[in-house]
């Protein structure tokens, strides 16, 4: 057995196992070992499939070995954000509220994974039901960032771009409602891509705020992220909202020149709160896609001041009713305190949720109440509108729009925790485009002088998928960030993240 | 002083669909418990409603049949409250933008047609039903009918008596039956009424404080429930009282209504549009093709049966208080041709006997085209009157056909030689009563019939019996 990367892109890893250099078997070992090397310091899996991991990465060696053609995923072990359904296998939102949930169905996305063959390696930490930006508010503990381990992964699909930089898996899948996935790719120095609304199915993917809430793929390369990406894109009957639409498919276009393409850079994404290395990196960014042939403008997003306000109406407004049905009754934590019923609801509410998500019920159940929605839910989504139009209008004069992801490196674990407004500000460059349900990507462009990765941030109109990943392409193709690893050794000194632990899913029977 | 009593009806319609309205797990009522589940309908994490087109077109039919419009865009709404039968902690239906909108509905009062207006149908969701066991000290939950599409009917407050209650409901119940969209099972909960009533003084326009009463679902119920509710609301005014805005619940053991909770207890449902849910498109092709497939209503067709086929008003309603009771007569009327006869025997001998075994003219074990056989040998005078009761007994009874009956038992005897024959040896072995008949003691003609008849075992046509007595008897004198 050569020395297995497991640091390289999933496109090398594919591409060595149909040479032959590699077997499913062996790669699927190597990750499982790296995860029980670094996952108690990381944090970042909830629940690891080592045995079904490993049956199947021996079924696929033998199919191929028989000459069967394999899915284009073949091989590559997957992380599943802890917030999509799996059948059969523990799925809890990192939440006390569902640790002991087991479903009895896949997601349309998990369904798509395994028939295009990947390996689901397991469940990967999240801030608890996706309410978050540090995964600092999992139920089962944070998530500490393979680059600096005493600070945040990001959230909320912490532990999604955390396992991809450690390398204890290929590929991952997030969830982002308002940059669930972009902010931690962003800290994590991962690719992470929101797609379309509605380009990828909802089914199983436990609702936090449906209007906004988009599964995605997170990856090393870009590559990697288009060739997921067009895995897990197209219409599902199950979805009400599914873009009745082919899936994408960005890879064979993903080579193709981006010379001439206009890209819009928003000044309101460069205002007061950013870090000055984090506008440094991002404008060194835009002056490599102006030396590959693109035509930078000057555009404005008028109302993005506005999008953090309406955002938290709208998504703790939904979340407010999708978490209705945690009540204890048919699946998932009940409260000892049995009767009367109301009582049993409101303990088993109660003792279930974690404080940041009872905060943000709280928040939506007051935003629908009668006499208040005129002035909270309906304002909020006129809001909504404003920021479509103001990307509308953008969209007239560019091809794209790149700016920041996030306006601050990674912080320190603790240090926002206790300021959940400053936590809310993390947002603000990602929130615009899940209201407008613009396809939307963030990836590397550098680190700042503490080594820590610093994300930049591409947005497409509507549908746009394949020129977001070609122009993501391109750039990485021109800069350099792509080899750069994290220090795995301090990661596996650091030690448990204080209040880490594993869910006790003994698999309570749907 | 006079008080007007100001009623509407909002009733609950469950659509008789094969699967359940966002799911496709079926809609079924002799299941085991909770076998009729899958994740949507227990609102299990992440699943997803899709719409059952199958419902939307049932409740554009009843839309189109009460003359409603049928809004082209319509919108889901999330209608929230905790309770165990209700998985999601909400129930989907919709609110600001219903499917349908105004409409009305004749119904009869007593012999007089009266239309009654709708403000709205809207369609959700139904929830599971919760058992509570005192015994063992805890409830159990049934999701079986979780997620069945209901609509619900919201009339105008334009009711202004218990029994036109009845009527309203009762015409509603007749139009969604014919429509073949509801099961019509009172006892299954496929019917459900509401109702909102309150009073005022006659001529007054300002409407009083009104009171939900529930728990009304029978005719029954609806008739002495508002009634009594009424009552009780002028008594209270009367002594001096308030009419406090709740919900009361309709205790027909006890015959009075019940505080079930106070405005202050209501809940406030928080709706909003579901974002699960595009709004519902209709578009005017769909509309066609509905207004298209609709059967002829009740009330067309018991104008029909009165215009074309003379039948009278009652005969009339009687045979339109079902799809199925019009489709047998008038499958029997093409064959007998003679609709008075065929009326008379579907209300007076058929309904009669489904009603002794307790079966509806669905499952009648004497088909159509059976009766039609026996009431034809009737127009034919194949048979007597008393034949035929007998005759329809057996064929009701041993599934017998009128042919071997007729066999068995030999038809009518209308051949006049035949008879005269008869009589003739009854007039010979009878020389004592021919004599004192022929003195004046015409009483007697009925011995001799009886003779007759028995010598025939009633086989004899009764009037020509008697006809060829009084000419024989006449050729002795």
């Amino acid at each position: 057995m050569s020395e297995i990367n497991l640091d390289a892109s999933a496109s090398e890893l594919l591409r060595a196992m149909d040479a032959g250099e590699l077997s499913c078997l062996e790669l699927t070992q190597e990750s499982l070992a790296r995860i029980d090397a670094l996952d108690a310091s990381m944090n970042a899996w909830l629940h690891i499939e080592g045995e079904g991991a490993l049956a199947q990465a021996a079924e696929l060696d033998a199919r191929r070995s028989a000459g069967e053609s394999l899915g284009p995923l073949a091989g590559l072990p997957i992380g599943v954000k802890d917030m999509i359904c799996t059948a059969g296998m523990p799925t809890t939102a990192a939440s006390k509220m569902l640790e002991h949930f087991v479903p009895p169905y896949d997601a349309t996305v998990v369904r798509r994974l395994k028939d295009a063959d990947a390996i689901i390696l397991g469940k990967l930490n999240m801030d608890e039901f996706a309410m978050g930006s540090s995964n600092e508010r999992s139920a089962f503990g944070p998530v500490r960032n393979p680059w600096s381990p005493e600070r945040i992964p990001g959230g909320s699909s912490g532990g999604s771009a955390a396992a991809l930089a450690a390398g204890t898996c290929a590929l991952s899948l997030g969830t982002d409602t308002g940059g669930s996935i972009r902010q931690p790719a962003s800290l994590c120095g991962v690719v992470g891509v929101k797609p379309t609304y509605g380009r990828v199915s909802r089914y199983g993917a436990i609702a936090f705020a449906s209007s906004l809430d988009q599964v995605g793929p997170m990856a090393r390369s870009v590559e990697d992220a288009a060739r997921l990406l067009d895995v897990l894109s197209g219409h599902d009957p199950l979805d009400s909202t599914s873009i009745p639409a082919p899936g994408c498919d960005t890879l064979s276009t993903l080579k193709n020149s981006i010379a001439g393409l206009r890209v819009g850079v928003p000044s309101e994404y460069f205002s007061e709160g950013i870090e000055q290395e984090v506008d440094s990196a991002v404008r060194a960014a835009l002056e490599t896609l102006k030396s590959l042939g693109c035509d930078i403008v000057d555009v404005s997003l008028p109302h993005t001041p506005y999008a953090v306000a309406a955002y938290y109406i709208l998504a703790t407004a939904e979340a407010s009713s999708n978490l209705a049905r945690y009540d204890g009754v048919a699946y998932g934590h009940r409260s000892a305190e049995a009767a009367p019923l109301d009582a049993m609801i409101s303990a088993t509410r109660a003792e279930g949720f974690g404080p940041e998500v009872t905060r943000r019920l709280l928040l939506g159940t007051y935003a629908l109440s009668s006499g208040y929605y005129d002035a909270y839910y309906l304002q909020a989504q006129k809001v909504r509108t404003l920021v479509a139009n103001d990307f509308r209008d953008a969209f007239k004069r560019c091809d794209i729009i790149v700016g920041p992801t996030s306006p601050l490196a990674a912080i320190g674990l603790g240090e926002r925790t206790s300021d959940p407004l400053q936590m809310y500000l993390m947002d603000v460059y990602t929130i615009p485009s899940n209201l407008a349900g613009l396809p939307c990507a963030s990836m590397p462009c550098g680190f700042d002088d503490k080594g820590l990765p610093i994300g930049l941030q591409l947005i497409a109109p509507s549908m746009g998928e394949a020129t977001l990943m070609r122009l993501a392409h391109s750039y990485e193709e021109a800069s350099a960030w792509r080899g750069e690893r994290p220090d795995l050794e301090t990661l596996k000194k650091a030690g448990p993240p204080p209040g880490a632990r594993k869910p006790r899913s003994q698999g309570e029977g749907a | 002083m006079t008080w007007e009593s100001v009623i509407g009806l909002e009733i609950h319609v469950q659509l008789a669909t094969k699967s359940k309205l966002f799911t496709a797990a079926p809609v079924g009522y002799d299941a085991e418990v909770n076998a009729l589940v899958d994740p949507v309908v227990l609102g299990m994490p992440g699943v997803l409603p899709v719409i059952n087109r199958e419902a939307v077109t049932m409740a554009m039919k009843v839309g189109l049949a009460l003359g409603c419009t049928i809004n082209p865009t319509s919108v889901f709404a999330r209608k929230h409250y905790f309770y165990p039968d209700l998985p999601k902690g909400y129930q989907i239906s919709q609110f600001e933008a219903p499917i349908c909108t105004g409409g009305a509905l004749w119904a009869d009062v007593n012999g007089e047609e009266r239309l009654f207006e709708l403000t709205r149908i809207h369609m959700e969701e139904d929830a599971g039903k919760t058992v509570h066991d005192a015994s063992r000290g805890c409830s159990f939950v049934d999701y079986n009918r979780a997620g069945v599409p209901l609509i619900e009917t919201v009339s105008e407050p334009c009711m202004r008596s218990a029994e036109e209650a009845v009527a309203y409901m009762k015409a509603l119940f007749q139009i969604v039956r014919a429509l073949g969209v509801c099961r019509g099972n009172m006892e299954e909960g496929n019917f459900r009424c509401d109702a909102n009533v309150s009073v005022r003084p006659l001529g007054e326009e300002r409407l009083g404080t009104k009171v939900e009463l529930k728990n009304i679902n029978s005719f029954r119920f609806v008739g002495r429930g508002i009634a009594h509710e009424v009552e009780r609301q002028i008594a209270v005014i009367e002594g001096g009282g308030e009419i406090r805005q709740e919900t009361r619940l309709w205790d027909d053991a006890a015959g009075v209504t019940r505080t079930m909770r106070t405005k202050e207890e209501a809940h406030d449902y928080r709706y909003f549009p579901d974002p699960d849910l595009m709004p519902l498109r209709i578009d005017s092709a769909w509309i066609d093709a509905v207004r298209q497939s609709l059967p002829e209503l009740p009330r067309e067709r018991r104008a029909r049966f009165e215009r074309d086929l003379g039948l009278g008003s009652y005969d009339a309603d009687v045979l339109t208080q079902s799809s199925a009771r019009a489709d047998y007569f008038e499958s029997v009327y093409a064959s007998v041709g003679d609709a008075k006869l065929v009326a008379n025997w579907i209300q007076g001998e058929l309904l009669a006997q489904l009603n002794r075994e307790g079966l509806e003219i669905e499952s009648s074990p004497l088909s159509a085209d059976k009766l039609a056989t026996l009431l034809t040998l009737i127009s034919k005078g194949k048979l007597s009157g008393k034949q035929a009761k007998a005759c329809f007994q057996a064929m009701f009874k041993e599934g017998i056909s009128a042919d071997v009956w007729m066999k068995n038992h030999g038809g009518q005897i209308t051949d006049a030689a035949e008879i005269d024959r008869i009589v003739l040896t009854v007039l010979d072995d009878n020389p004592d009563q021919v004599a004192q008949y022929l003195g004046g003691k015409e009483k007697l003609m009925g011995f001799f019939v009886g003779r007759v008849m028995a010598a025939t075992k009633g086989r004899a046509n009764p009037a020509s019996v008697n006809a060829s007595i009084k000419r024989l008897m006449k050729e002795r004198m």
